[in-house]
């Protein structure tokens, strides 16, 4: 029964390895040059200390939440392609509902780039 | 596994694509001709909805089911819709004038409330968990930006976290309850639930009923029942009036429509079970919406318990789950949709820019400087108390009837009681307008759009007291599902 | 084939629906003269429904028509039906007829009046309860017709509502006749219980087959409303006090309308009364001693309209005589007359009333006789006919009234002689009205005396028309024993016969010589009423008040109305007073009202308290979800 949900444990496993190993090997392979601004974690762009009401540059959020957006509507595409490899006749149909389906992405990219959203300034 | 693809699949969908097309067209016009946009975004919209109110009703007495049965078409679902689309309707029409008012957006305005109305009309279609999660977000994301919108005002943005943290919080719940439900059942098709219920193991399995329990609270979130109700009075004050309006019956609809696939279609076998949570919820929300709607002298948090109530005897009818229970509630959600939108309508008349005459107090002599608005407001404030001759009446009998004949006299007597109670909110009201006389009239001025929003809720609420049979022969079929 | 008889009072209820609703925004002219038509209307529709009666042998003429069944529930049946026969008919033609002259009358009357829509809807819906009362085909159905003419008359009376003494009048006559409604209403319930209906005749073709105890209640219980209704003894009081109403309606009142209500009641019952004889002779002492004694009240009375209010009483209570001896065709015959007549004597006080800008006080006027001459040759008509002078229409339905009286099976000596002493008061009073008014020295202002004038047209034509009714209307019933051989002799009494109780004809009996004797004796009392006022108002005046003088007490007792009012009030009104304050201070605003303010504050005080969960805190909402979904699932689980 649990067996059946091994791969998940690899995948944890692997996950764990993989993070872990990157921070590894980035600290002994990597140069080191720490500076003040270097040591900060890195919040968007956004100091992290000080207080709670200060303002700060809301363009990052902008560009994560738009970046996110993107993002996981191309990531659609993959259970697509894998359907319209088995899709057969079917295919010419699920071409076009996927031409839909960037068309309305598409649609609300001009919508943010007309509206200003990409401009930096 | 091979995933069906048929593009009949596509018809079950064409009211939901004819309002993503027009949201399309108006961000598109927004886009690149603010100017026009601002003006016709509005009739735009308008015309969208008719469309997809006509489609609906082409889709009347047509069961389909598509997309592997996470879609389905039947008339409890097109009843439904059809109180969805004229509150999206009404909504609009009382936005014209409200959206120039405060000078909000318009394109992204009626780009917002139609792809919310998507989520709505998809989440009533939805016969799978799964879609009701996904549209259930769809509707929220869209309702917690309309919910902010006038960022300009502090109380707006307010209730636009409020709503957007408090419904996230109870989309959580609602997606843990699915997963439990996944992990008892193996299926996360409503269908497929219910056929599992049928083997004893699943009925006992307490993550099956833990499970039911979590969306249970999902979905009372959105209902706004007792005791997932709070944010409703907040998020309904600070919201612009018209989004108020808006969501008080769409979202209500779609989540009864979801309650009721859920418990009903899909886990009437654990009605035993799940019989007196809803019956306290119900008889909570009932007593509570009603109590606290009295202590109210802002007619918009009045309006706000009130929907609360109102949520409470729909529950009545849930709970009772029976051919009459499920007749009941598309008529309840479609008089609902009358004479709620009605008394928003009214609201919005009065109230000046900023939201300010949301008072009880400025409607005080409404009569006398304007008849036939308050006599409006009267009529939509007996039929949300269930006064004949209105619809509000029909609807509460139908509750009641299907309250006794499922032998909830308990229940039935805590809905008259509290109907008895709200008679009181709802006639001072009345009494405000009709019987004081202020030194200086409040000064209101009605567009035509929203007289006609007006009239329209106002026939509405009384034709459907004198022909509930029209919905009625509808709703027949609905019940035959059962 | 009478189904069109429902235009009888449909046509004035139409005009209640239309002046009521759009009458305040109708042209005055429009109002009246609708109103005014749709009574002519339904006057012409009774005619037409009389021609075609009459056309049929005299054993058809009966037809009832149901319009609709009202009423099903369980073994209980009413239908909305209309009852034709000469009975019905008869009353139709003389609320109709009458009715439709004080409209017209009344376009006159209240021409200047600011409830001018107002006065006409509630007439036109007196006039239709009447008709619906006279045309019922069951008890209900009359009952319902019963009680809106209770309705009307306490909106007609206290029509002027700004005037506490109207107001108060108003709620006396209501109050007052709601004692003998009461009795009616047992009567009705009665009927049904022990007939198992409430249709006419079902009810009345089983009238022998009941226990003589059970009539006998049901008919003192109809006959206690029919006091009510008709001012007898001992609930006759409001009737005066109703004059506060404007004087056409106190003219409909008194002729047409309500206080025959009772008579009609009586006659129509009439296959009920027979079987209960005892009751019968009730129905004939109380109407013999009130005609009495309302005649002695009006002797000394000094207010036109009051001194007609107790004249009317009185005429009554002749009109009861005449049915209690069971001369129920001559009781009816009187109240035929008696409209016109009665009619005439209100609109001719109206008009005088009318000149002198509302004087109602005899002891101020005088000397009107060359001001207005239409009015005082009508008036003089009318008391003509009321005192019983040959061959006026009062002096052959008195006279037969009287000869019943006396030879009928169920008369009895005292009675005839109770009439016949009600007949001479009745002369004198009337005609020392008639001087009082008309001549002598005139006792107003001079200014009021410069402006007395002749009425408009609106009121002097319907004093011309009634007036040649109350000269002539006696001839349909001229006794047989006068012209053997005439075929038109007892027209009325023949008409009536089929639909009343089978009771011999008076003049079956009664040999011509004493026929004669007796007329001769009641035109004789007549004249000597009239001479005797002649003689106090005219020829000696200050006789009256030296006889006054002479006699103190029964002076007094007379003016002031034997008392009946201060000793009702005593009695009733203030005891019923203290117990209505004690229910209401005691019970309804401690006990009940308390009650339902402490519900409404404890929901007030629940609702405060409830409300304070909503803090606005999100981390309380969020805790509040998450309590309840702890709950909802914690419950859920426990089902297992």
């Amino acid at each position: 029964m649990l067996v059946q949900y091994l791969p998940f444990l690899v995948l944890f496993i692997v996950a764990v390895a993989f993070a872990g190993g990157a921070m590894v090997l980035s600290r002994l392979l990597g140069p080191k040059r720490p500076s003040a601004t270097k040591l900060e974690p890195y919040e968007s762009g956004m100091v992290p200390i000080g207080g709670t009401r200060g303002r700060f540059p809301i363009r990052f959020y902008l560009v994560a939440l738009l970046f996110i957006l993107f993002d996981i509507e191309i990531i659609f595409l993959y259970p697509w392609a894998v359907i319209f490899l088995e899709a057969g006749a079917a295919r010419v149909f699920l071409f076009f509902e996927i031409l839909v389906f960037l068309g309305v992405i598409t649609v609300g990219y001009v919508y943010i780039w007309r509206k200003g959203a990409l401009d930096w300034e | 596994m091979r995933i069906p693809v048929d593009p009949s699949d596509w018809l079950i969908l064409i009211p939901e694509f004819i309002l993503l097309g027009t949201a399309i067209a108006i961000l598109m016009i927004d886009a690149f001709a603010k100017a026009a946009s601002d003006r016709s975004s509005p009739w735009i919209s308008l015309a969208g909805t008719a469309g997809a109110i006509v489609a609906a009703v082409f889709l009347w007495g047509n069961p389909l089911s598509g997309f592997g049965g996470m879609i389905v078409n039947d008339d409890f679902g097109v009843l439904v819709s059809t109180a969805i689309l004229t509150g999206t309707a009404l909504a609009v029409l009382i936005s014209v004038d409200y959206v120039r008012r405060e000078e909000l957006p318009a394109g992204e305005y009626y780009a917002l409330i139609l792809l919310s109305t998507i989520g709505m009309l998809l989440m009533v279609s939805s016969a799978n968990l799964i879609m009701i999660f996904l549209s259930l977000e769809v509707l929220s994301i869209a309702l917690y930006v309309l919910t902010g919108f006038a960022r300009m005002r502090p109380r707006s943005q307010e209730a636009g976290m409020k709503y957007f943290l408090l419904g996230s919080f109870s989309a959580a719940i609602l997606v843990y309850g699915v997963a439990l439900i996944y992990g008892a059942t193996g299926t996360v098709d409503l269908q497929s639930i219910a056929d599992e219920l049928i083997s004893p193991g699943v009925l006992g399995n307490p993550v099956l009923l833990a499970g039911a329990g979590l969306v249970l609270v999902g979905l009372g979130f959105k209902v706004a029942a007792v005791p997932f109700q709070m944010w409703t009075p907040d998020v309904y004050e600070g919201a612009p009036s018209t989004v108020a309006a808006f969501m008080s019956i769409g979202s209500k609809a779609a989540a009864f429509a979801a309650l009721v696939r859920v418990l009903i279609f899909a886990m009437g076998g654990l009605r035993p079970e799940w019989l007196a949570a809803v019956w306290v919820i119900a008889a909570l929300t009932m007593t509570v919406g009603n109590l606290v709607a009295i202590a109210q002298d802002n007619i918009k948090r009045m309006l706000a318990y009130s929907s609360i109530a109102h949520a409470g005897y729909i529950l009545v009818a849930v709970a009772a789950a029976n051919r009459l229970g499920l007749q009941s509630i598309p008529f309840y959600l479609i008089a609902y949709a009358f004479m709620n939108l009605g008394a928003w309508a009214v609201v919005t008349a009065v109230t000046r820019k900023g939201e300010e005459a949301v008072g009880l107090s400025d409607y005080s002599g409404l009569f006398w400087s304007h008849p036939v608005l308050a006599g409006s407001m009267g009529l939509f404030m007996f039929a949300l108390a269930g006064i004949p001759p209105t619809a509000g009446f029909t609807a509460k009998i139908y509750v009641f009837m299907a309250a006794v004949a499922a032998d909830m006299i308990g229940l039935l007597i805590i809905a008259i009681v509290t109907t008895i109670i709200s008679a009181y909110f709802y006639l001072r009201v009345t009494v405000i307008m009709f019987m004081e006389r202020p030194a200086e009239p409040p000064v209101v001025t009605v567009p035509t759009p929203l007289a006609v929003a007006i009239a329209v809720a106002a026939a509405g609420t009384i034709w459907l007291f004198l022909f509930p049979g029209v919905t009625q022969s509808f709703t027949d079929t609905v019940a035959r599902l059962l | 084939m009478f189904t069109y008889a429902w235009l009888v009072p449909g046509l004035p209820l139409l005009g209640t629906i239309i002046n009521g609703i759009f009458g305040r925004f109708l042209p005055r002219k429009v109002v009246g003269t609708l109103a005014s038509a749709l009574v002519g209307g339904s006057f012409l529709v009774s005619v037409a429904v009389f021609i075609q009666l009459l056309g049929l042998p005299e054993e058809e003429r009966h037809v009832t028509s149901a319009l609709y069944t009202w009423i099903s529930a369980g073994n209980f049946f009413a239908e909305a039906g209309i009852l034709i026969d000469p009975l019905s008919v008869f009353m139709m033609l003389v609320v109709s007829g009458v009715g439709f002259f004080i409209h017209v009358y009344s376009t006159g009357y209240m021409g200047h009046d600011e409830g001018y829509s107002r006065y006409f809807t509630y007439l036109n819906l007196f006039a239709a309860s009447m008709l619906i009362l006279v045309m019922a085909n069951n008890f209900l159905l009359l009952f319902v017709g019963w009680e809106l003419v209770g309705i009307c008359s306490y909106l007609l009376i206290s029509f002027w509502y700004s005037r506490p003494s109207a107001v108060a009048a108003g709620k006396k006559a209501f109050i007052t006749t709601r004692v003998g409604d009461l009795g009616f209403t047992l009567g009705v319930v009665l009927i049904f219980v022990a007939f198992g209906t409430l249709a006419y005749d079902q009810v009345f073709a089983a009238a022998g087959e009941v226990a003589t105890g059970v009539i006998t209640a049901i008919t003192v219980l109809l006959f206690i409303g029919a006091i009510g209704k008709s001012a007898q003894i001992p609930l006759y009081v409001w009737l005066p006090d109703a004059m506060e109403g404007p004087t056409p309606v106190s003219a409909l009142i008194h002729a047409a309308t309500m206080v025959t209500a009772g008579v009609y009641l009586v006659a129509r019952a009439s296959p009920l009364y027979v079987h209960a004889p005892g009751v019968l002779l009730i129905v004939a002492f109380v109407g013999a001693v009130t005609a009495l004694f309302a005649a002695t009240i009006a002797l000394v009375n000094n207010d036109i309209k009051r001194v007609l209010a107790y004249s009317t009483i009185s005429q009554i209570g002749l009109m009861f005589l005449g049915v209690g001896v069971g001369a129920f065709a001559a009781g009816l015959f009187h109240l035929l007359t008696h409209a016109f007549f009665k009619a005439l004597l209100f609109l001719g006080a109206g008009s005088v009333m009318h000149a002198l800008a509302g004087e109602t006080d005899i002891r101020n006027m005088g000397g009107l006789r060359g001001k207005m001459q239409v009015t005082y040759w009508t008036f003089l008509v009318a008391g003509l006919a009321i005192a019983g002078i040959a061959p006026l229409s009062g002096f052959f339905s008195k006279d037969e009234i009287l000869a019943a009286a006396l030879t009928a099976p169920g008369g009895h000596w005292l009675l005839y002689a109770l009439g016949l002493a009600a007949s001479l008061l009745t002369a004198f009073y009337i005609f020392r009205l008639f001087f009082k008014a008309f001549h002598g020295e005139p006792r107003m202002s001079a200014e009021r005396l410069e402006r007395a004038h002749e009425s408009p047209p609106s009121m002097t034509v319907p004093l011309v028309v009634l007036a040649i009714g109350a000269a002539v209307a006696g001839f349909v019933g001229v006794p047989g024993f006068l012209a053997p051989e005439a075929g038109w002799t007892h027209a009325v009494a023949h008409f009536l016969e089929p639909g009343l109780a089978r009771e011999p004809l008076v003049e079956a009996e009664l040999p011509p010589a004493i026929g004669v004797m007796l007329m001769l004796i009641a035109l004789a009392v007549g004249i000597a009423g009239i001479a005797a006022a002649w003689h106090f108002y005219v020829r000696r005046p200050g006789t009256a008040a030296r006889l006054a003088q002479r006699a103190p007490a029964v002076y007094n007792t007379l003016l002031n109305k034997y008392w009946v009012d201060e000793a009702y009030n005593a009695l009733f009104v203030r005891p019923g007073k203290a117990l209505a304050a004690f229910f209401w201070r005691g019970i309804d605003a401690a006990v009940v009202d308390g009650f339902v303010n402490g519900v409404a504050r404890a929901v007030a005080g629940l609702s405060l308290l409830v409300r304070r969960t909503e803090t606005g805190y999100l981390r309380n909402y969020a805790l509040a979800i998450f309590a309840g979904a702890v709950v909802l699932v914690g419950y859920l689980i426990s089902t297992r």
